[in-house]
């Protein structure tokens, strides 16, 4: 019965059209539709093709981004039945997200932050020339599974490393992960300072945070069968 | 005629200039706290809130500013000779800055970028005409080891700025486009030229350094690029204003709303530059680009890139303003037809746009990674590029010495030839026809190798490629490839160069500088020379 009611909030979704996404997550608390349901079966969905399209080169990031703001304007309609159902949309995870200390740069980091919590994750962004004790504390506060540094210069990718090295000081990792991205960073530099992963771009750094909730708790087994 | 291109023509500009004064007022300007003070006591509204301002410029103030910012002004090369002239329609090139990669001729891999690239770039840049100017080019990672995060103390970097001009003007006679990564150095960097040109103030007569200053866009002028603009300006070095504005991504996705935006954050930046020093030189630079609606990235080779750089700098030339711009790079990585194709398209249409300084030859994947091989075949396609800007020329009946104005190259192919040209040179040929004259002397016999004005104009006429351009027949040997030639031709290059000799008393200032600007930024590992060891002993 409520097929097609899934169907159009995907495609709200897919069309970047907030007003309309709204108006399906209305209709839905009127029927009497789980929210979660609504969320899982028809908004997501339309996420999830937006990322597919984009990877294939179909749909662009001012596509994506009209996407995201869709599905945040939907969320924010069946927030209060979910908390009342005691159905809290699923979080995927906590990332922390800021930009290397010197760095004001934050248009990478505000696509992936934007990106990330479209598709579930909760983003804590602190914004830009963030310090790795602003970093550690707010990991600490939230108790963040994913630390994510961006840095556009070359003579701020530093910064990423001293974020990396505060949460080791800090005893965080390995159970806090530290990802990192800008236009001068690369796998080797990420490799080289320890960072968990890199991503080139929003749509590979989504896929990479899934990965590493994934790995978090197999990571763990490894070390202990290491220590073992 | 000499052949030009325009994109927006005196309404459009008009337009564009009117709205950049509105933006000035509302929204108005980001500005740095070195900036708030100056800006104030020109009688500017700033608010100031979580330490920075936001500035509304009246447009009188601007105008004002306009009217002190000199026309055009010149770089000298160590020889104390004019190389570079910023202003009217005048084109140079140098080589882009500043990677952190290189790649690696033989492996064809981006690998971090070193002192012996640096070493070597200059080298090319120095023996070849078609570069008026050198470039900091690459950030040199072996001479940062020893002080980098590893110990949490200090960045990377924490003098690399100034190492890289350290390199370069060991290495070379030839103006230099640079810039700091910091406040603090710029204040060496400025040391070390004065040093070169023997004091402060005669690196403000004849400076030989242009250095790059940038807003953050959208129409941000941060702590680092207000402080930079108001100390160059005191110091009387020229500034270039580098406004990147990136379309759709940091400023409106139309072309001309990108050009708008640019031109705000340049009034601004030159508003700020002359309110603290009347009368510096400055450029209206810039690296505009449009931003990539796939990959989030700034596509450097782009058609419509090359077109943002053209309009900025078309609308500083309608304010008289000397011009720059960032084009013969590509967003390819290697170097490949994709590298080719859209350098040598935008080398051509900056050189047609009449930019004074082309910033970008010799980088790949959209700034990210420099390679000596395409800074070489970029040479090829800015000296064509060269030739097409020259126009076709009738009517002189001498053969013109190669100084001409606007004909910067000396071709180093016919400067070997040049005792041929000396004799041709001077001699009377007939242009006063086309080719009735011609036909005149030979009739129909097709006898045109033979004649005198032949041999005396071709030069002139036809630019001659360097070896990399393959035009050859088809021979016994297998066809190479446009690397294979390169690679011989970079090797030939850096066979030729010779390294300039600095007398003992300037490389010790020198490197009581550096010394000096390692225990300010508290840098373990250059003072001992060890890394100035790595420059001299690369050649």
């Amino acid at each position: 019965m409520s097929d097609p009611l899934f169907g159009a909030m995907r495609q709200s979704i897919i069309d970047g059209a907030p007003d309309r996404a709204v108006e399906l997550a209305q209709q839905a608390l009127t029927n009497g539709i789980d929210p979660l349901e609504a969320v899982n079966q028809g908004f997501a969905a339309g996420i999830k093709f937006a990322g597919d399209q984009f990877g294939c080169g179909e749909m662009f990031l001012p596509d994506l981004l009209a996407s995201a703001e869709a599905m945040k304007a939907a969320i924010k309609i069946l927030e209060p039945e979910m908390l009342k159902r005691g159905s809290e949309c699923k979080v995927l995870g906590k990332i922390v997200l800021g930009t290397a200390r010197g760095d004001i740069h934050d248009i990478g980091k505000n696509l992936v932050a934007t990106i990330l919590s479209a598709s579930g994750f909760q983003i804590f962004d602190l914004g830009t020339s963030v310090t790795p004790e602003q970093f550690v504390a707010k990991a600490k506060e939230v108790d963040a599974d994913i630390v994510g540094v961006s840095a556009l210069l070359t003579t701020t990718m530093a910064g990423q490393k001293a974020v990396i090295d505060a949460l080791d000081r800090n005893g965080l990792r390995p159970r806090v992960k530290a990802i990192i991205g800008g236009a001068a960073v690369t796998s080797k530099w990420a490799a080289e300072i320890g960072a968990d992963g890199y991503s080139r771009n929003a749509i590979d750094a989504l896929e990479l945070a899934k990965n590493l909730m994934g790995k978090v708790d197999s990571k763990d087994m490894n070390k202990r069968t290491a220590l073992a | 005629m000499r052949p030009r291109i325009q994109l927006l023509g005196p309404e459009l500009i008009g337009r564009i200039l009117r709205e950049a004064f509105e933006l000035l007022m509302n929204p108005g300007v980001r500005v740095g706290s070195a900036a708030v003070e100056l800006l104030r006591s020109a009688g500017v509204d700033v608010e100031v809130a979580n330490n920075h301002g936001v500035a509304r410029i009246p447009e009188r103030l601007v105008q004002q500013c306009l009217a002190s910012a000199p026309h055009d002004f010149y770089l000298y090369n160590r020889q104390g000779e004019k190389a570079v002239h910023y202003g009217g329609d005048d084109v140079h090139f140098d080589p882009g800055s500043c990677c952190v990669q290189m790649l690696d001729p033989e492996t064809l891999e981006a690998r971090p970028s070193e002192t012996r690239d640096l070493v070597r770039i200059v080298q090319v840049t120095e023996t070849l005409p078609q570069f008026a100017a050198q470039s900091t080019a690459v950030v040199c990672n072996d001479a940062l080891l020893s002080n980098d995060a590893c110990n949490g103390k200090h960045a990377p970097g924490a003098i690399g700025d100034l190492y890289r001009l350290f390199v370069v003007l060991q290495y070379s006679d030839k103006p230099v486009v640079t810039g700091s990564f910091s406040a603090a150095g710029l204040e060496g960097m400025i040391d070390l030229l004065a040093a070169d040109s023997g004091s402060p103030d005669n690196l403000r007569q004849q400076p030989r350094a242009v250095f790059d200053v940038c807003p953050s866009p959208p129409l941000n002028w941060s702590e680092f690029g207000s402080h930079n603009l108001i100390d160059l300006a005191r110091a009387g070095v020229p500034a270039e204003i580098v406004s990147m504005p990136l379309a759709g991504g940091t400023a409106p996705v139309t072309l001309a709303g990108s050009v708008t935006q640019h031109a705000a954050e340049v009034l601004a930046g030159i508003t700020l530059h002359q309110l603290a020093a009347p009368g510096a030189p400055i450029v209206w630079g810039g690296a505009p680009a449009i931003f990539d609606m796939r990959t989030g990235g700034a596509p450097m080779g782009a058609v419509e890139t090359a077109m943002l750089n053209m309009a900025c700098a078309e609308v500083g030339k309608h304010l008289g303003l000397p011009t720059h711009g960032y084009l013969v790079a590509t967003d390819s990585k290697l170097v490949d037809a994709q590298a080719g194709a859209e350098s040598a398209r935008s080398a051509t249409l900056g050189a047609l746009a009449g930019i004074n300084m082309i910033s970008g030859a010799g980088m790949l994947e959209s700034l990210a990674c420099f390679s000596v091989e395409k800074l070489v075949i970029d040479a090829e396609s800015i000296a064509s590029a060269y030739r097409l800007a020259r126009g076709i020329e009738v009517g002189s009946d001498e053969v013109r010495s190669d100084e001409v104005r606007g004909d910067r190259i000396r071709n180093d192919e016919a400067r070997d030839q040049k005792a041929g040209d000396e004799k041709a040179r001077g001699e009377k040929v007939p242009r006063e026809t086309l080719a009735t004259a011609t036909f005149a002397q030979i009739g129909l016999t097709g006898e045109f190798l033979k004649l005198k004005e032949t041999r005396a104009l071709f030069r002139q006429e036809q630019h001659l490629p360097s070896p990399v351009i393959d035009r050859s027949a088809r021979g016994s040997e297998r066809a190479t490839d446009v690397l294979t030639r390169v690679r011989t031709r970079v090797d030939e290059l850096v066979g030729k160069y010779r390294k300039p000799s600095l007398s003992e008393d300037v490389l010790r200032k020198f490197q009581a500088i550096v010394d000096r600007e390692a225990v300010r930024a508290g840098v373990e590992g250059i003072e001992s020379g060890k890394n100035v060891g790595v420059a001299q002993a690369t050649k």
